[in-house]
């Protein structure tokens, strides 16, 4: 029976939606595996989410250590490779705490690696066969990986149905005992908050978002011009930010902003993964784009090919006509 | 500060429409247009900036083909001050690890007190710095958007975290950094930068000069490989709006009514 273990991400005492999404993720890997969760972390809050987590999952391990209290990779690297028994199949989540971790931990366990999976399609022989994507996902691969002697994932969080709040009276083994010297080279010492631009862009219903297809940043006039004729509120992609043409408060995504507006205009956006990580709410979505190939027509509902330079000023004198 | 940067060549995301070969197990790369990884740029930038600011000097290094070559160029007409090629036909197929042991390899032959990797590449998975770090035994940050020198011994970074925040963190050189883009603005290369590097010899490196069991790396060493690419089933994709623009505007603009977007 193949036993996987799926690290626990939390933050101030609750865990990450991901928490829900490992036991699907497993079971597709193999319906009959054990799944234990694994939670690091310090005092009230890491007694919290192992709690939790008993009610999700049968097994919980929890390793309690000062030095745990905020997630530092290496620590908790540290830790995993001495509580994990060899041959571990370890699930994480692909986000920027996962992406610290994942890497490095497959190193230490000398056990395969597959980053970013969306999904599994069951183990052959010693091959896990798994799906992901490339080239911010234009295209999508099949890959195997390795299992004999142990692997670490990395799952793409919110790509697996969550399971319910579930009411499993798991065990919770406390490990802490087995952690060893967690003395590290990188220490944290805060976390900057971003800051708040002029624009709220999660206060509108109404978003005409721009991504790298604006070309220059003497265009976004015409994204603003159509976003004032619908009452809309100018949003963007990561490029934009990077490039300084709008401010970090206007950009979507993981890394950016969360919004819920009713209708999403993406304009000359590809659709990566972690742009529509930040599109909740399941609004409805236009794209617009002169790539008929792009990835954004998967999870658009309404797709238009062409150009949005010619194509936004032309919508916008549509609208004031009406 | 000696700093590595690892760079990779890779079809440009913005340049291309993907489309698989006839036999569906690869891309048509026929006419594929490729460049720097977008991530690996940001790096090399911010080397430069350092190197600028604290001396030292900048290396870039790339495990590729012949072709690969032209990147380590554009980033030489950037600043960095030597490039070094890893090409050998054992390296080819190589997983995540694999290319991590071939770097690293290269990086035990140095003396880099700062070694920079893009925070992922054209495969998403953003796995070469975590596992160049964890072979080296140094600390690693991924995801860094800021970096302060102020000694020899430790730097202070930022890393990028959800939601657009940052974490400060103090790390111990030497150490490795995987760079998130928007740490800094690239500066642009024209044609002349690219022409005053176009005669400078850039070493070359087989498994042989690097010591490396080939056994080890390649696809005979690769535990996760890429079994062929495929199109998604679309499933319930967007409806697509056709016909002339000013048919599919006043299509749209009907949905729009419908949806709460007029
Ligand atoms: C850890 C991490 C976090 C990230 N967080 C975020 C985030 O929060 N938000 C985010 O957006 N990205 C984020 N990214 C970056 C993300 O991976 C993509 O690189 C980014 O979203 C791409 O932006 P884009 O779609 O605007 O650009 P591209 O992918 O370059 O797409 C541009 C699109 O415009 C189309 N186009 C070009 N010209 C025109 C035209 N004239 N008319 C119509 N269409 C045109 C092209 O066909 C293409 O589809 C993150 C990446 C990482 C690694
Ligand atoms: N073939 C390669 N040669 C040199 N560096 C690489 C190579 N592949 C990946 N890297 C480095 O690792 C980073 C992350 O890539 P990846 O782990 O493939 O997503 C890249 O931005 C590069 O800095």
């Amino acid at each position: 029976m193949t036993q996987i273990f799926a690290y626990i991400p939390h933050k101030n005492g609750a865990a990450e939606d991901v928490a829900l999404e490992y036991p699907e993720a497993a079971k597709k890997i193999d319906a009959g595996a054990s799944v234990t969760a694994v939670v690091t972390g310090s005092g009230a809050d890491l007694d919290k989410v192992a709690g939790d987590m008993a009610k999700i999952y049968s097994e919980v391990i929890k390793v309690d250590n000062a030095a745990l209290a905020y997630p530092n990779a290496e620590v908790v690297r540290k830790a995993l490779t001495a509580i994990l028994p060899a041959n571990a199949i370890v699930l994480v989540a692909h986000d920027t705490f996962g992406m610290d971790l994942a890497p490095g931990l497959s190193v230490k366990l000398d056990s395969a690696y597959a980053a970013d999976a969306i999904d599994f399609e069951g183990v052959d022989g010693d091959a896990l066969k798994l799906v992901r994507q490339e080239l911010g996902g234009a295209v999508s691969t099949h890959v195997t990986t390795d299992i004999s002697a142990g692997a670490v994932i990395t799952i793409r969080p919110g790509a697996f149905a969550p399971v319910d709040g579930g009411s499993a009276s798991g065990t919770i083994t406390d490990k802490s005992g087995d952690a060893g010297d967690l003395a590290a080279k990188r220490t944290f010492i805060e976390v900057v908050e971003a800051e708040v631009g002029d624009v709220d862009i999660t206060k509108s219903d109404v978003l005409v978002s721009i991504g790298r297809g604006i070309e220059d940043e003497d265009n976004i006039e015409i994204a603003q011009e159509l976003a004032d004729a619908m009452g809309a509120v100018v949003s963007c992609s990561r490029p934009i930010v990077d490039a300084k043409w709008l401010e970090k408060s206007r950009q979507v995504g993981t890394s950016g902003q969360t919004v819920k507006p009713k209708v999403y205009m993406a304009m000359g956006i590809s659709g990566s993964f972690q742009h529509m990580g930040g599109v909740k709410g399941n609004p409805f979505i236009v794209a617009v784009n002169k790539n008929p190939k792009a990835p954004i027509f998967q999870v658009a509902d309404v797709g238009i090919v062409e150009d949005i330079l010619d194509f936004m000023p032309e919508l916008q004198e549509a609208i004031e006509d009406l | 500060m000696e700093i590595l940067v690892c760079v990779k060549r890779v079809p440009d995301t913005a340049e291309n429409e993907f489309e698989l070969n006839s036999d569906g197990n690869d891309l048509d790369r026929d006419d594929l247009v490729y460049s720097v990884n977008e991530w690996d740029n940001y790096a090399v930038e911010e080397a430069i900036q350092i190197v600028d600011k604290v001396g030292g000097s900048v290396t870039v290094v790339t495990v590729g083909d012949d072709e690969a070559e032209e990147v380590l160029r554009r980033e030489m007409a950037m600043g960095a001050n030597n490039g070094v090629l890893l090409a050998d036909d054992a390296f080819e197929g190589s997983d995540g690890k694999g290319i991590a042991t071939i770097l690293k390899a290269e990086i035990e032959k140095g003396s880099y007190d700062l070694i920079l990797t893009g925070a992922q590449a054209d495969e998403g998975a953003g796995q070469v710095g975590g596992m160049l770090a964890a072979m080296l035994d140094y600390p690693y940050a991924s995801l860094v958007n800021k970096i302060e020198v102020d000694g020899d011994a430790k730097i202070k970074v930022g890393r990028e975290i959800e939601g657009g925040n940052q974490e400060m963190n103090e790390i111990e050189l030497p150490c490795v950094l995987s760079i998130q883009t928007g740490i800094n603005e690239p500066r642009y290369v024209g044609i002349r930068g690219i022409r005053k590097v176009a005669k400078v010899e850039i070493p070359e490196k087989d498994a042989g000069a690097l010591g490396i069991d080939a056994s080890a790396v390649g696809e005979a060493g690769a535990k996760t490989k890429r079994v062929d690419y495929f199109v998604p089933d679309m499933g319930d994709g967007a409806e697509m709006l056709e016909g002339s623009t000013d048919e599919i505007i006043e299509q749209l603009i009907e949905k729009l009514k419908a949806k709460g977007g007029l």
